[in-house]
């Protein structure tokens, strides 16, 4: 182990977070609570994305009154990143909400096991 | 009442039944080694982030000459003073012209997937008169701050994305006050067509412009202007509007269709 894993306490929480996601991704059985733990996995990667911009003391990047050094502002790039990330984010979850209706209109169940079970009576 | 939960502990009994039929060892196995690989993965994180550089400092690699260049010298070649939507509408204004896109198609599939005239026409909003009179006073106020929000994109915290968002929860108030056929009257799909497709296709006309002066879009032939006054920073003004009406609409788009199978 490296010796930074106290001050880095926020990437660690994001590690965490992304395993929580993970977990209900492959454990839960209801497509709903699958997309739950798909967003908190999203949500684990902005917050890892805006620990590593911050530095400690500085300002957001908005220029106050002309100054225009670098000691002054935090880093702009994780911002425009996460951005990037929350809006992919939104549209995967309504793609996959928009899925769930369907699928829930067809089989009247949201278990993913009991929909496979279905299908494969369909199929015989 | 009785009744329904009779059936619904027998059918439990039912899917028990199958599982245990079926699936009996088979499920803890696959739970075990769920968590055995998920506790490896965030070991292996916890791992990681123990060697990486210390949460805050200035000499980490990230803060590295890309920064610098945007925060130095972004105020005078883009003219904005807000250095994150420099970045986002004038360097790297392709990015996100494509999450425009992504946002347009999203709403599309959602649009395929869902459209049901049945359900719109079986769903009706009951009228509130409290609801009503605290809408018509809370609406507007919405609309103007998200508009503030999209205009003052470039000279403060915001843009086209937030403001967005906060036109499009007017926008999902105003119908659920008022119901859908009165905001047919100004919002229905060729509106959400027209507005979308009009702003996608502005964005690409405005932004073409730097494959003709060589992917060097930072020269435009519209002036900066003053960095802090509300007219300035060439074109970033109207991409937010842009982006602004995109997010808005797709926000009411997948409200709608998700609520009444419509726009």
């Amino acid at each position: 182990m490296g010796q930074n894993i106290w001050i880095n306490y926020m990437v660690g929480a994001a590690a965490f977070l992304f395993g929580i996601g993970f977990t209900m991704l492959l454990l839960h059985r209801n497509l709903l609570k699958k997309i739950v733990g798909f967003n908190i996995m999203d949500t684990a990667v902005y917050l890892l994305l805006a620990t590593q911009g911050y530095v400690s003391g500085r300002k957001a990047p908005i220029i106050v009154d002309g100054v225009t050094s670098m000691d002054a502002y935090i880093n702009p790039v994780p911002g425009g990143l996460v951005l990037t990330g929350i809006v992919v984010s939104v549209s995967l979850s309504a793609i996959l909400l928009a899925l769930t209706v369907r699928l829930y209109q067809k089989y009247h169940t949201l278990d993913m096991d009991e929909i496979a079970r279905q299908c494969k009576k369909e199929g015989d | 009442m009785i009744e329904e939960s009779e059936t619904n502990i027998e059918k439990n009994e039912t899917n028990l039944e199958l599982s245990a039929n079926s699936e009996a060892g088979y499920e803890w196995i696959y739970k075990g080694v769920c968590v055995i690989v998920c506790v490896i993965i965030v070991g292996v994180l916890l791992y990681t982030a123990s060697y990486l550089p210390p949460f805050g400092s200035a000499d980490n690699p990230v803060n590295n000459e890309v920064s610098r260049k945007y925060i130095e010298e972004g105020m005078y070649e883009t003219g904005a003073v807000n250095i994150i939507t420099a970045m986002i509408l004038d360097y790297r204004a392709f990015d996100t012209f494509g999450e425009a896109t992504v946002l347009f198609v999203s709403a599309c599939v959602v649009f395929l997937l869902l459209k049901d005239e049945v359900l719109a026409s079986r769903i009706k909003i009951r009228e509130n008169l409290i609801l009503q009179n605290v809408g018509k006073l809370l609406i507007p106020s919405i609309l103007l701050f998200g508009i503030y929000v999209i205009l003052n994109g470039h000279i403060s915290p915001g843009g086209g994305f937030s403001g967005g968002a906060i036109l499009g929860a007017a926008l999902i108030l105003y119908m659920n006050t008022f119901g859908l056929k009165r905001t047919r009257t100004f919002f229905n799909q060729k509106t959400y067509g027209i507005i979308t497709t009009g702003a996608l296709i502005f964005y690409t006309i405005a932004k073409s412009y730097s494959f003709i002066t060589g992917a060097n879009h930072i020269e435009s032939v519209i002036p900066i202007g003053t960095p802090g006054n509300i007219i300035s920073a060439g074109l970033i003004l109207p991409l937010n509007i842009c982006v602004g009406l995109i997010v808005g609409c797709t926000m009411y788009a997948f409200y709608a269709l998700f609520r009444r199978g419509e726009i």
